[in-house]
């Protein structure tokens, strides 16, 4: 019969639906199929250089777009190379399906060529995992992955397809419903809990708003600035919640936790009341958790109940779609404002000016430099300055994408892209490539240290292949710096295989490549090197030299109280007996 | 929980992820043949067990996780015992064997295969009761139980693709 589909063709048919643009991706043995398939099909193959940088540029599509973003590998190798990716969007709740090819079912379990326990190895790094072992039931498997990706709190799935399914033909039907009897949705929020939690915000004296990448990953940014305006609330956004709320929103605070400002850290120690929307309660937040916030009641909003009062006990706890309850939640304070706003206003009017003291006490400030060297805050500053809080900027991690954090601006959300749970050294480079196809008219920032460059390195083709006009700057300071500062703090300075002593020159790097790259010494030539950057048609790459010793503060070690921040370089002490 | 390949797999690796204890994990159909379900006893601290179960639940092919520990339930485990009877203490195996009100389920010169059904620690009386006339092997099923509680499972419904739209960015909180 000439109706026969291949399930591949099938497989197209159901992404075609999902309405996706285009795939990350690597081929390989068993995925020939689907790759003849795609050959003559719309929809666009990214071939990145390493199926882990598949999994990275999804996520980083995923995130600057908020839908979801769709990674290709192999069976064996392929699918092993994805898990990181994987496991990255698991932890920051990013939606990703990724279509993974495995030997054909007659050979699997034999341990045939490329075979790899997928299923298995993927269980706990994705949301769910579906192999498909009938062609019969690969589109429902399919529409189910793109639904569990996108709904509910997000995150990762896998579709484990054998290459005897891509192969053979079937009847297409397309799938009018799935059908998920476990997977139950609580989006509303509970009436009576916004009720109360919309009294608890009015009696609070000292509150705060602690907001996440809920906000972000549920398009809640509207919703905040409401709730915030409306009640004039300090708020202070985590390091996935950046640009939440707009970084020059005058109730923006800065970010809390290990390395947020000594601002957001006091108040959050002192609050009386913390409202909790789209957070976890992560320890890099919370420091030492019996000092986190002592004196607090709280309000916790979570589209996932498991979130709840998980790490600390919610007073409200409040299960749903973050926007939703936020339309709620600001209906009620809206409505008891007149009645309820007289009673702490001088408590209030107080907390905001003790707020602002100490924010004027300890700003992130870029430290004193002698006349040859760039300090890495002045970087950023830079950054920021071109930016303007409208680019895209994605980070690797370490020091530099805690002083991106710090002193970048982000005035709308989706525009600061990192690893922030998993902290995957090499993600930045793949996540830009992914932002980039996402928003080709953005300008799109992808800041890396000299470390996770070189993680990611061969994406520099890629970068060329499509044309990708990525700004690429390493903060270069010859070290893996947050782990030498970690050893010159807590491990007497004995730095042990932290020195990057060998770097390419990123002038002939990029020239091998067939684009533009510089380096930059001297602070005189930083602002101008970056303009050059930018004005460049092209991808460019700036390697900038820092200084090699700065270290990220304030700092909240590791099992230290948030009331007890370091705030700069240790003293030096009087030796005593 | 639905009876789908891997799903056993998802449970038994949450536990071990997140380090709870399983002392005993039991699964079978249901009346429905595509649902199966499993007692689980475990060791964990009563202040994470409302965690526990919320993890559980977070699993897409499970249909509900209920805490058994405080709602109106009863448990049963069975143990299989095979012991090394002489000539001379036949009798009093069985008579001890009567008390506990376990069946002889196989008799041979060597001794005899015994099945009982109880609550645990009462199995664990026997054992200790039956170890102390010789050489016994033991195989326990592990716990079951079924609440005495009539709830209707709460299920989640179909969802049309038309509506599914995931890549529509709004979509994400639909």
């Amino acid at each position: 019969m000439s109706n026969l589909m291949s399930g591949a063709k099938m497989l197209l048919e159901c992404l075609n639906r999902e309405a996706v643009e285009c795939i990350f991706g690597y081929p390989g043995g068993v995925t020939l199929p689907f790759y003849d398939a795609l050959y003559d099909h719309p929809i666009r193959h990214v071939l990145v250089r390493h199926e882990q940088n598949a999994a990275f540029a999804a996520s980083g599509y995923a995130k600057a777009t908020g839908r979801v973003g769709v990674c290709c590998a192999t069976s064996g190798p392929g699918a092993t190379n994805l898990v990181t990716g994987l496991v990255d969007c698991l932890m920051d709740s990013v939606p990703v399906v990724a279509l993974t090819g495995q030997v054909s079912t007659s050979l699997i379990g034999t341990d045939a060529f490329q075979e790899a326990d997928t299923f298995g190895l993927t269980r706990s790094a994705t949301k769910h995992n579906f192999m498909v072992k009938d062609l019969a039931g690969l589109p429902q498997a399919l529409h189910e992955a793109f639904y569990l990706a996108a709904s509910g709190r997000p995150g990762p799935v896998l579709v484990d397809v054998p290459k005897d399914v891509f192969i053979g033909r079937g009847h297409y039907q397309p799938v009018e419903s799935i059908h998920l009897p476990g997977y139950k949705l609580m989006t509303e929020g509970h009436s009576g809990q916004i009720r109360r939690a919309a009294q608890m915000i009015w009696e609070a004296e000292r509150p705060i708003v602690y907001a996440g990448g809920g906000i972000v990953l549920g398009n809640a940014s509207a919703e905040l600035r409401e709730l915030v305006e409306l009640a004039d609330l300090p708020t202070v956004c985590t390091l996935m919640g950046l640009g939440a709320l707009p970084g020059s929103h005058p109730n923006f605070i800065s970010m809390p936790g290990m390395h947020g400002s000594y601002a957001a850290n006091t108040a959050m120690y002192n609050t009386d009341l913390i409202i909790g929307l789209g957070v976890r309660f992560d320890d890099r937040v919370t420091g030492r958790l019996s000092n986190f916030a002592p004196h607090a009641r709280v309000i916790h909003v979570d589209i996932d109940p498991a979130e709840i009062s998980k790490i600390r006990t919610a007073d409200i706890p409040i299960v749903g779609d973050v926007r939703k309850v936020l339309a709620r939640l600001n209906k009620a304070v809206a409505e008891i404002k007149a009645d309820a706003e007289g009673a702490k206003r001088n408590a209030r009017i107080a907390w905001w000016g003790q707020i602002r003291e100490w924010k004027a006490e300890h700003p992130f400030a870029v430290p004193p430099a002698a006349p040859d060297e760039i300090k890495p805050q002045q970087l950023m500053r830079e950054i920021d300055r071109i930016s303007d809080g409208k680019a895209i900027v994605t980070s690797d991690v370490g020091q530099h994408q805690m002083w991106s954090a710090q002193f970048i601006r982000f005035d709308a959300p989706r525009l600061w892209i990192n690893s922030g749970g998993l902290g995957s050294m090499g993600y930045g480079l793949p996540a830009a490539i992914g932002a980039q196809f996402a928003c080709p008219d953005k300008l799109v920032f992808s800041i890396v240290g000299d470390g996770g460059f070189q993680m990611s390195l061969p994406e520099l083709a890629t970068i060329v292949n499509y044309g990708l006009p990525v700004k690429i700057v390493v903060m270069n300071n010859g070290y893996l710096g947050m782990v030498r500062q970690w050893q010159e703090l807590f491990y007497n300075n004995r730095l042990s295989s932290v020195t990057l002593d060998t770097f390419p020159q990123v002038e002939l790097l990029a020239a091998a490549y067939g684009f533009k790259g510089r380096t930059v010494e001297r602070p005189a030539e930083l602002a101008s090197a970056l303009a050059e950057a930018v004005a460049d048609p092209g991808p460019y790459l700036l390697n900038v030299k820092v200084s090699p010793y700065e270290n990220v503060y304030p700092m909240v070690p590791a099992g230290g109280a948030i009331n007890e921040m370091v705030l700069g370089p240790p003293q030096p002490v009087p030796v005593g007996d | 929980m639905e009876n789908k390949p891997g799903a056993l797999m998802r449970v038994t690796g949450l536990f071990a992820q997140r380090n709870y204890n399983i002392e005993s994990l039991t699964v079978a159909r249901t009346l429905d043949p595509a649902l199966s379900r499993m007692t689980i006893v475990a060791d964990v601290d009563p202040k994470i067990r409302p965690q526990v179960i919320k993890q559980i639940n977070k699993l897409i092919n499970v249909l509900q996780a209920t805490d058994l520990t405080d709602t109106p339930s009863v448990a049963r485990e069975l143990v299989l015992l095979r012991i090394r009877a002489t000539m001379e203490n036949r009798t009093a195996i069985l008579k001890e064997a009567e008390i506990f009100g376990a069946r002889v389920i196989d008799s041979s010169v060597d001794g005899f295969a015994l099945e009982v059904t109880g609550e645990p620690e009462k199995l664990d009386e026997f054992i200790n009761v039956m170890a102390s006339y010789g050489d016994i092997q033991i195989t326990r099923s592990g716990l079951i139980a079924v609440s005495l509680e009539m709830k209707k499972l709460k299920l989640a419904p179909p969802v049309a693709t038309s509506g599914v739209e995931s890549n529509s960015g709004a979509a994400a909180i639909a």
